[in-house]
C-alpha cells in the first residue's frame, strides 16, 4: 500500500517502524566520527517530512520551503544572539515564527495553482532571502550570523564539542515530530488532505472548505520546516543566507523524490541516502561529486517513481508472490 | 407547498449563445422526476447552476423555499443538495469505503480532527459501511476505486452523494457507461431510497427513465419543451419530433 492514512488503515505502530530509531542510536554508538552528520541528517529529515505534508499528502507544489526554515533559522538565531539561548525557548519560537509566516503567505498564494503557485513560492522565498541579505544588522547579511552559545538543554545538558548533545537533541525533536505528523497523517484531517490531492473538485463537492483545509496544512508545514531551521542554528551556533533561497528548496525536493513522496518513511530514507552520498562522493571524488548525486536522480526518477521505498515495496510484493 | 428544489426564470449565456433560457422548474418534495432531452439540450448545464458550479446569467433558485442563487457548492451542499457526477469524479486510489467516508465526515464535521486516527471514528465508518452495504458493495469496501469495474464505480458515487444525508439528490447519468445488464442493479438501487429525499434524474437510458420517473421534464434548446407523466411523455407529438430517430420513445 502506497498512501498510509484513511479510515480503514491500521494506525498501529508496526516492529518495522522502531527500525529507524534503533539504527540512529547504534549510530551514536559506534560512529561517533559522523554525528554532526548525523544531526543535520535528523534535521533535514524532519524538514522533509514538513515538505512531505504539503506536496505528498495535500498536493501543493512547493519550491520556496526554505522560506519557513530560513525563518525559523534567522529567530532562533536572532534570539539566541540577542535575548536569551535557552535552547527549547528559541526552538518554540521558531517554530511560531515560521508557522506565521506560514500562514500569512499561505492565504495569499493558496489561492492559485499549478504553475502560479511554484511561481509564488519561489518569490516568497527569493523576497525573504533579500531580506535577509539586506537586514545586515539583524541578520550578519552575507557573513551570516554566530558568535552566540546555546545554553544547556533543560539546564542540564551542555552542547559538546563532539557533537553527542547536538545528536540526541535531534533525535528527540526528531522522534516527537514524527509522532505528531504520524498522528496528523492518519488522522481524519490526513485522510480529507489526500482527499484534497486526489481530488480537489470532489472535496468541493462533498462540502469541504478545501481552501481552509490547505492554508492550516500549510501552516502546520511551515512551522514544523521553522522547527527544522532553527535546530540547524542551534546545534551549529551559526546561521548563514544559504537556510534561503531556492537551492535549498529544490535540493529538499530533491531528497524527498528520492525517498518517496506521500509517505512517512519517504522523508527518512531520501535525506539519509542522499546526504551520506553527498558525504561520501565529496570525499571520493572531490570535483565530481555532483555528477554522482545527478546519476542518483536521473535513474530514481527513470526507473523507479515511487523512491527508493518503491523499490523496496515491489521488492517485498515480488518475493511474496513467488513465496505465495 | 414550497417545492424541494425550484427555479425561476432561469438564464445562461455564454456569449451570444443561450443555452438556458428562462427554465422555470419545481422539484417536489420526495419526487421522482427526470430530466431528458437531446444531446446539447443544456441538461448538464442547468444541473451545473442547480450546484453551484456555474453562475447563472439571470434568474433564480431556491431550496426548500430558501434562495441559495448566491451561495456557492460547499453552501448548498451543507443545506442538502447532493450530486453525482456525469464522469466519474472518485477518489481513484482510495478504498470505497473512503471515499463514502471522507464524504460523512465533513457531514459530521470531524474532518478537522487532527489527533485520534481515523479508524477510531466508528460512527463514520459504520455509517459508510451500512451505505456500502445498501449499493452491494460490502465486499468491496477495501478495494480501490479504480480497480472495481466501472458499473460498480457509478454505484459509489451514488454512495458518496447519499453519504451527504441529502434532502434533493441530483443523478446526472448515473447508468452513463454501464452494461445494460448492470443497469437493472442501478434501477434497484434507486427504487429502494429514501422516499422523503427528491431525486432529479438526468438520464439518456430511457428504459431506466420511464421506469423510475413518476414526473418527466424534456429540454430541448436550452428551454423547457413539455413537462407531465410518463404516458403523457411518450403520447406527445412534440416530444417525438425531438427526438426523431431515436428508438426508445
Amino acid at each position: 500500500m502506497n498512501h498510509a492514512g484513511g479510515y480503514v488503515a491500521d494506525s498501529r505502530i508496526r516492529l518495522v517502524e522502531w527500525l529507524p530509531w534503533l539504527l540512529a542510536l547504534l549510530c551514536y554508538i559506534f560512529a561517533p566520527s559522523y554525528l554532526p552528520l548525523g544531526s543535520y541528517v535528523l534535521t533535514m529529515i524532519i524538514f522533509a517530512l514538513s515538505l512531505d505534508l504539503v506536496v505528498g499528502y495535500s498536493g501543493i507544489i512547493t519550491l520556496g520551503h526554505s522560506a519557513y526554515f530560513g525563518m525559523g533559522a534567522y529567530v532562533a538565531g536572532i534570539l539566541a544572539a540577542r535575548l536569551t539561548a535557552e535552547p527549547l525557548l528559541g526552538l518554540a519560537t521558531a517554530t511560531l515564527g515560521a508557522g506565521l509566516l506560514g500562514f500569512l503567505t499561505g492565504i495569499v498564494i493558496l489561492r492559485t495553482r499549478g504553475l502560479a503557485l511554484l511561481m509564488l513560492t519561489l518569490a516568497i522565498t527569493s523576497l525573504c532571502l533579500e531580506i535577509a541579505n539586506k537586514a545586515t544588522g539583524w541578520t550578519g547579511g552575507a557573513d551570516g550570523l554566530g558568535g552566540f552559545a546555546m545554553q544547556p538543554i533543560l539546564g542540564l545538558f551542555k552542547f559538546d564539542m563532539f557533537g553527542k548533545t547536538a545528536y540526541l537533541y535531534c533525535l528527540a525533536v526528531l522522534f516527537a515530530c514524527w509522532w505528531l505528523v504520524r498522528r496528523l497523517v492518519y488522522s481524519p484531517f490526513g485522510a480529507s488532505l489526500t482527499g484534497v490531492r486526489e481530488n480537489n473538485q470532489r472535496m468541493n463537492a462533498v462540502g469541504a472548505p478545501v481552501y481552509m483545509r490547505l492554508v492550516i496544512s500549510y501552516t502546520i508545514s511551515a512551522a514544523l520546516a521553522g522547527l527544522a531551521g532553527a535546530l540547524l542554528t542551534q546545534t551549529t551556533q551559526f546561521v548563514g543566507l544559504k537556510v534561503l533561497g531556492f537551492e535549498l528548496s529544490g535540493e529538499l525536493l530533491v531528497m524527498l523524490i528520492l525517498g518517496g513522496i506521500g509517505r512517512i518513511y519517504g522523508a527518512f530514507v531520501g535525506p539519509l541516502v542522499y546526504l551520506v552520498a553527498q558525504d561520501y562522493l565529496a570525499k571520493q571524488f572531490p570535483e565530481y561529486w555532483y555528477f554522482g548525486i545527478g546519476m542518483i536522480l536521473v535513474l530514481v526518477v527513470m526507473f523507479i517513481r515511487g523512491g527508493i521505498l518503491g523499490i523496496v515495496d515491489a521488492g517485498i510484493a515480488k518475493w511474496r508472490g513467488t513465496s505465495a | 407547498m414550497t417545492a424541494a428544489l425550484e427555479s425561476r426564470s432561469l438564464c445562461k449565456n455564454f456569449g451570444a449563445l443561450t443555452v438556458a433560457d428562462r427554465i422555470d422548474f419545481r422539484l417536489e418534495r420526495g419526487a421522482r422526476h427526470a430530466l431528458i432531452g437531446p444531446n446539447g439540450a443544456g441538461k448538464t448545464t442547468f444541473i451545473n447552476m442547480l450546484t453551484g458550479r456555474l453562475r447563472p446569467s439571470s434568474g433564480k433558485m431556491l431550496l426548500g423555499g430558501e434562495d441559495i442563487t448566491a451561495l456557492g457548492q460547499a453552501a448548498r451542499v451543507k443545506r442538502g443538495l447532493g450530486r453525482t457526477f456525469q464522469i466519474n469524479t472518485l477518489f481513484l486510489n482510495l478504498p470505497a469505503i473512503d471515499n463514502v467516508a471522507l464524504t460523512v465526515a465533513e457531514r459530521e464535521g470531524v474532518a478537522w480532527s487532527m489527533f485520534r486516527p481515523a479508524n477510531r471514528y466508528r460512527a463514520v465508518i459504520d455509517e459508510s459501511m451500512a451505505l456500502l452495504q445498501t449499493l452491494g458493495l460490502a465486499d468491496d469496501a477495501r478495494v480501490h476505486v479504480a480497480r472495481l469495474p466501472y458499473g460498480k464505480q457509478r454505484l459509489v458515487e451514488i454512495a458518496v452523494a447519499l453519504g451527504l444525508k441529502p434532502k434533493v439528490l441530483l443523478l446526472d447519468e448515473p447508468a452513463a457507461g454501464v452494461p445494460s445488464l448492470e443497469s437493472h442493479r442501478i434501477l434497484d438501487v434507486l427504487a429502494a431510497l429514501p422516499g422523503e429525499i427528491a431525486i432529479l434524474i438526468i438520464e439518456h437510458d430511457m428504459d431506466l427513465v420511464f421506469r423510475f420517473a413518476k414526473r418527466i421534464t424534456v429540454l430541448s434548446q436550452g428551454t423547457i419543451l413539455v413537462e407531465g407523466t410518463p404516458a403523457e411523455i411518450a403520447a406527445n407529438q412534440r416530444v417525438r419530433e425531438v427526438y426523431l430517430g431515436e428508438r426508445h420513445v
